[in-house]
């Protein structure tokens, strides 16, 4: 199985014509996904060739799922634009739309994230600025490096896109049933808890890796779903230890004011829950590994 | 497409200005930053005014950073004390020359924010205002109504009397408060903002609600639609590396310690820190001197900027890059380092501090022995991230 993405996925770029789009459409065929077509309203019609594969363009969400049969979409649109096809991909219903531009507005995201709901949540949308996910073996949707690991048996949920690729690294002998980047933002389609939610379900998950950062309680309420609902072992990774207060650390949602969302409250808040949280991401490791172990 | 600062916290003055360009009632006012400006800004406002010290720290009021002028004279004289004083740690560059307010009646809090938790808009009111929201939250929490925005539906007058009705604002000045809530939504929305929040929101003794202070945050991502937000942020007030790093586009924090980071992700740099600073402990106590995320790029330039800026810090003992091959290849980060040195040297600054440089990931082999065939006498490998953030912290110790 894995969760989100499989190989049965059909998925559409949103941005395929553009540099980023382009480049990335390129390394997810390379890795297996199984790319139906790109959306461009102003190249509809045409193709791209990428090393002998014809992708066809749509002029919208909606007409590639229709011709295609599409259920995922990948966003690489600069973050001007970003809000319209998130817009988009909602409208037409698409079950999955992974959002990776990076920067987008918060009043954007927002106002998508509304919209998604009040739609009934039909869309699942994975970011803004995160990596995407891959199910190794089986697909990949986004910009997670798909040859850094392999199938296996872990379940992994990061805010951080170069820490997930460090954990994938870190644990590539055991493998992975899918590795979910949910980005750092302040508003962020799909959570820690859903990812959880989902392994937790997931017949070929045995352990689920889950990697928070500073700011915002969002792995704090994680911590109480995993106690409420999470049988499986579950083992954590809090980075921003040392960070100092009110300082934005990059990712907009990493900043830390007073005590509330300090890595400190959430590893405490995690460990109360009964999982296992490392130092560092080799002591991480290390900790998953003695957890499958058994 | 890094961005330095995500956030950007303004001024009273500030906010007051785009209070003042989306319609909330502010009273009139102008910054200065010469006790002699004081007195023509006070007899453009009839003679007395009041003077504010614009620091972005609350409680100025206690530490003597608002005071009443009654004459143009007072007021150079209060722009004088005031003018670079001291609260809680921040110098007072600038001060506001506001209009004096008629005699206030009761004082009220009101507030658009971010809702992380829930993923939405929230506004907050209270009848409780003029005091700090967080203790009238922690300690009459009655008192205090939180009411969701919806992004997309906004605060329209209809949502505006709800959020009065739920905060139980007094019948004579329902209809005024709602009034400033649009106004003060469209400030919000209008200007991009993570908040807007006044505090107090005054009736005064004509009848009047008016906005008397204000805080603004702003979302520095809005930047792309927002052109005029640049020139509010408070460039003498950065830190000059800081100011340095912006200026090349890093995503740079400078903090206390001695070893100089340079990683690719935020997460993953975050992470370093942590590591250094737990390797430290083993060391003298040496701990992370900075922040500098490179992003996925990893360019020579980007690379050579960021040693720079790490290199031009005095604090710095040794620096540790941390990168991990995900989509950038560790050849290319190689490659950089190797030519940003050369840049460096080329430039004329000398590179006198050791670099310990860990490479993982995507062709990390291929990096590790461009740097093995590089041979400068100042870079060492380490293979694990643990390892180096060690070695950096010891050769930083000594």
């Amino acid at each position: 199985m894995a969760i989100f993405l499989t190989k049965d996925s059909k998925v559409i770029v949103q941005g395929m014509t553009g540099s980023e789009g382009q480049k990335h459409t390129k390394r997810m065929l390379a890795s297996g996904t199984n790319i139906v077509g790109g959306v461009n309203p102003r190249k509809a019609g045409t193709t791209v060739d990428f090393d002998g594969t014809e992708v066809p363009v749509f002029g919208s969400v909606k007409d590639a799922m229709e011709k295609t049969g599409a259920d995922v979409t990948v966003i690489f649109v600069p973050e001007k634009f970003t809000k319209d096809a998130v817009v988009e991909a909602i409208e037409a219903e698409i079950e999955l739309a992974v959002v990776i531009t990076e920067g987008v507005a918060v009043h954007d995201t927002a106002s998508f994230w509304a919209l998604a709901q009040a739609k009934g949540n039909k869309t699942r949308i994975i970011g803004p600025n995160c990596p995407g996910l891959i199910s190794p073996g089986q697909s990949n949707a986004g910009i997670i490096p798909a040859d850094i690991t392999k199938p296996g048996r872990i379940g992994l949920v990061s805010k951080s896109g170069t820490l997930t690729y460090q954990m994938m690294y870190e644990l590539r002998d055991l493998g992975f049933s899918s590795c979910v980047g949910i980005g750092g933002d302040p508003i962020i389609g799909t959570t820690h808890i859903d990812a959880l939610k989902a392994f937790q379900d997931d017949p070929e998950t045995d352990l689920i890796v889950m990697i928070g950062e500073i700011g915002g309680d969002a792995e704090e309420r994680a911590a109480d779903f995993i106690k409420e609902h999470v049988t499986k072992p579950v083992v954590g990774y809090v980075a921003g230890f040392t960070a100092p207060e009110g300082k934005t650390m990059g990712h907009a949602g990493a900043i830390v004011s007073g005590s509330s969302g300090t890595a400190q409250a959430k590893k405490e808040a995690l460990e109360a829950a009964g999982v296992k949280v490392g130092k560092t991401p080799s002591e991480t490791a290390r900790l998953a590994r003695a957890a499958l172990a058994g | 497409m890094e961005k330095g600062r995500t956030r950007v916290d303004l001024f009273e003055y500030q906010a007051r200005d785009l209070f003042a360009k989306h319609g909330v009632p502010v009273l009139a006012g102008e910054v200065i930053d010469t006790p002699e400006a004081a007195r023509e800004a006070t007899e453009r406002l009839g003679g007395r005014s009041v003077v504010k010290a614009q620091v972005k720290v609350g409680g100025r009021g206690k530490a003597g950073g608002v005071k009443l002028a009654a004459t143009p004279d007072e007021a150079v004289a209060r722009a004088t004390d005031i003018l670079g004083m001291d609260i809680k740690g921040h110098t007072v560059h600038k001060v506001m020359i506001a209009e004096t307010a008629p005699e206030i009646a009761e004082e009220y809090y009101v507030s658009y924010l971010l809702d992380r938790t829930n993923r939405t808009f929230l506004a907050m009111a209270s009848v409780a205002g003029g005091m700090d929201i967080e203790e009238v939250a922690a300690t009459t929490p009655e008192k205090l109504a939180k009411v969701p925005v919806d992004a997309n539906e906004g605060v329209t007058i209809e949502k505006a009397r709800e959020i009065v009705a739920q905060a139980k604002f007094p019948a004579e000045v329902a209809e005024q408060v709602a009034e400033v809530l649009v106004t003060l939504w469209k400030t919000f929305v209008a200007e991009d903002a993570l908040l807007v929040e006044v505090n107090p929101l005054a009736k005064v003794a004509d009848g009047r609600v008016i906005a008397l202070d204000g805080k603004v945050s702003l979302d520095a991502n809005a930047e792309f639609r927002q052109p005029s937000h640049e020139e509010l942020e408070d460039k003498a007030a950065a830190d000059p590396l800081e100011a340095a790093a912006k200026a090349k586009g890093l995503n740079y924090v400078k903090l206390e310690g001695q070893v100089g980071i340079i990683g690719n992700g935020a997460g993953l740099v975050m992470s370093t820190l942590d590591v250094v600073a737990y390797a430290g402990e083993n060391h003298g106590g040496v701990k992370p001197a900075n922040f500098l995320d490179i992003g996925g790029g990893a360019s020579a330039e980007v690379m050579a900027n960021g040693l720079e800026i790490i290199l031009g810090d005095p604090d710095v003992k040794s620096v540790f890059v941390n990168v991990f091959g995900g989509i950038t290849a560790c050849d290319a980060v190689a490659n950089g380092i190797v030519q940003a040195l050369e840049l460096l040297e080329s430039k004329g600054e000398k590179v006198e501090k050791p670099l310990v440089v860990r490479l993982d990931g995507n062709n990390a082999e291929l990096g590790r022995k461009i740097l093995t065939d590089a041979n400068h006498p100042l870079v060492q490998q380490v293979d694990t991230m643990d390892g180096a953030a060690e070695r950096a912290a010891e050769l930083a110790a000594k």
